[in-house]
């Protein structure tokens, strides 16, 4: 099940450049978050605060308070422990390309240390089912590499990778930006159902996306988050002019 | 006109790169061939004036030297090439190991060879196999070291951060995900390092020393098959010159099966299609 995500007074650093600042905000648990905003304006940086994958970058820095579920995720835990439970879909597809697919679904449990091979192919199967692929694929998970399928493939395949651990939240880069129309409605498609099962937030460029798969809808500007409420207030009556510039495509 | 133009020149690079291996070869089989038979390959060497003999013991002795040579070579070298691909980027300790590395494939063979004699041989009052495939490996070393770095710094960042985005701890994801992303390459490296070696005299004419008798022991001067060649090619005998051709051609085709053998079994295992 999903968990809901509080965060408080986060702020973050790429170097010198202070690109998240004073961030405060409540998503709930088992729906779809959307962030939106122009390039730059930190919604990727945010994302990757909440699965602690910003400090990988040795430059980076954050402070603030990011509660997962329960969990204080920058004091109760190590970062691998939160990204078990915080799973994440990157803008470009990224399989690992000497991995079959059925190795690549695995990956996640193998090099934890899973081994029971039964559970794992009912744990490849279940995920390769709620990812949508199954069928295309289930005739050659161990014969074909992940780097062979179709991007839109690709794309399923890694959710199916990260769903694989069993996280409780979804974090997605803009999943559908390097994929053509039909693969990408297939990927919403996707959000909508296995928002029944996990809290998921996704960055977008897109608004029509925001407005289809997210009951919920931040706008950033600039390091802030300038406007957090339902899709549809956004969408037809945000409170701040400059969201309402930016969806009428004034700006960004 | 020009795209005909640019192929043409492109053709004719690739015949000049070409020509010379294959005259090499082609030469090595007209001198050599002759010579090779059974014997080459089951017989030790023959006194001076006596006909027939081979070069089985130096066959050998090659193979142990290269095998002592790359159980050193490959894991220090892929390993250091880890450490400055993964662990020490950007540290202090990591330049200093390039620059040693880079320093070291310089070295000319021969030093490396006085070298091993001044470490190994002198202190053991013996020459010896064992001094011989140590001067052989850390020849191999800094190949090894550099290939390993720059195919694990061509993994793209985007495999790294989707194997520690699944919560794999760091040095799992190195080990697990981009050093075998990157194995075809290192393998590579190494196959290089070790064709380059196996071909190497002057670090042997202080270690191994040579043998004309069948010794499989590391601790006694062992014969290899580039000393045989040297041998054999300076002395004033025509059979020996013949013999010296016969193994120059037995080594190019052992080092042609060896890389070829190890890129075999290699190649079985990783998945066709992956990039």
């Amino acid at each position: 099940m999903g968990v809901g995500i509080e965060v408080t007074g986060l702020n973050a650093w790429y170097g010198t450049n202070h690109t998240l600042q004073d961030i405060n905000l409540n998503m709930p648990a088992n729906h779809a978050t959307a962030l939106i905003g122009p390039s730059g304006c930190g919604k990727s940086t945010f994302v990757r605060c909440l699965n602690r994958m910003h400090e990988t970058n040795p430059i980076a820095r954050v402070t603030g308070t990011v509660r997962i579920g329960d969990l204080d995720i920058y004091k109760d835990t190590k970062p691998v422990e939160i990204r078990r439970r915080v799973g994440m879909v990157f803008q470009r597809p990224n399989p690992f390309p000497t991995m079959s697919i059925y190795d690549n679904v695995a990956a996640g449990l193998k090099l934890n240390g899973y081994s029971n091979r039964r559970a794992l192919d009912e744990i490849v199967e279940r995920s390769l089912k709620n990812s949508a692929l199954w069928d295309e694929v289930k005739d050659d998970l161990r014969k074909k590499s992940g780097a062979s399928l179709s991007g839109g493939q690709q794309q399923r395949l890694c959710i199916a990778r990260a769903l694989a651990v069993d996280p409780e939240v979804l974090l997605m880069d803009e999943p559908a930006s390097a994929l053509d129309p039909v693969s990408t409605s297939k990927i919403e498609d996707l959000i909508f159902q296995l928002k029944s099962q996990y809290t998921i937030v996704i960055v977008t460029h897109n608004m029509q996306q925001a407005a289809r798969v997210a009951e919920k809808t931040g706008f950033f500007l600039n390091g802030r988050m300038v406007e957090f409420d339902s899709t549809h207030k956004i969408f037809t009556n945000p409170s701040d002019k400059r969201t309402e510039d930016y969806i009428t495509g004034r700006f960004g | 006109m020009t795209d005909g133009l640019a192929s043409g020149l492109a053709v004719l690079s690739t015949l000049l790169v070409i020509a010379p291996l294959v005259a090499i070869f082609v030469y090595l089989i007209y001198k050599g061939a002759v010579s090779l038979n059974l014997d080459f390959f089951t017989h030790n060497p023959v006194p001076v004036g006596e006909l027939g003999g081979g070069m089985a013991n130096a066959i050998v002795g090659s193979a142990i030297l290269l095998g002592v040579g790359s159980l050193i070579g490959v894991p220090v070298g892929i390993s250091g090439g880890i450490f400055l691909a993964e662990f020490g980027r950007g540290s202090r300790l990591a330049t200093a190991i390039r620059f040693t590395a880079d320093v070291l494939n310089g070295v000319p063979s021969i030093v490396m060879g006085i070298a091993i004699y001044a470490l190994i041989v002198v202190p053991q009052n013996h020459f010896s196999a064992l001094s011989g495939g140590v001067a052989l490996g850390i020849m191999m070393i800094p190949t090894v070291c550099r290939t390993t770095e720059e195919m694990l710094l061509m993994v793209p960042h985007a495999v790294r951060e989707a194997a520690l985005a699944l919560g794999v701890p760091n040095w799992r994801s190195v080990m697990a995900i981009t050093v075998k992303t990157a194995s075809p390459g290192i393998i590579t490296g190494c196959m290089l390092a070790f064709a380059r070696v196996a071909g190497e005299t002057a670090p042997l004419i202080f270690t191994a020393l040579g043998n004309s008798n069948w010794s499989t022991n590391l601790n006694q001067p062992i014969a290899a098959l580039p000393l045989q060649i040297y041998v054999y090619a300076l002395s004033p005998y025509d059979e020996w010159h013949r013999l010296a051709w016969a193994g120059a051609l037995v080594l190019i085709v052992l080092i042609v099966l060896a890389v070829s053998l190890v890129r075999y079994v290699t190649s079985r295992g990783v998945l066709k299609g992956a990039s």
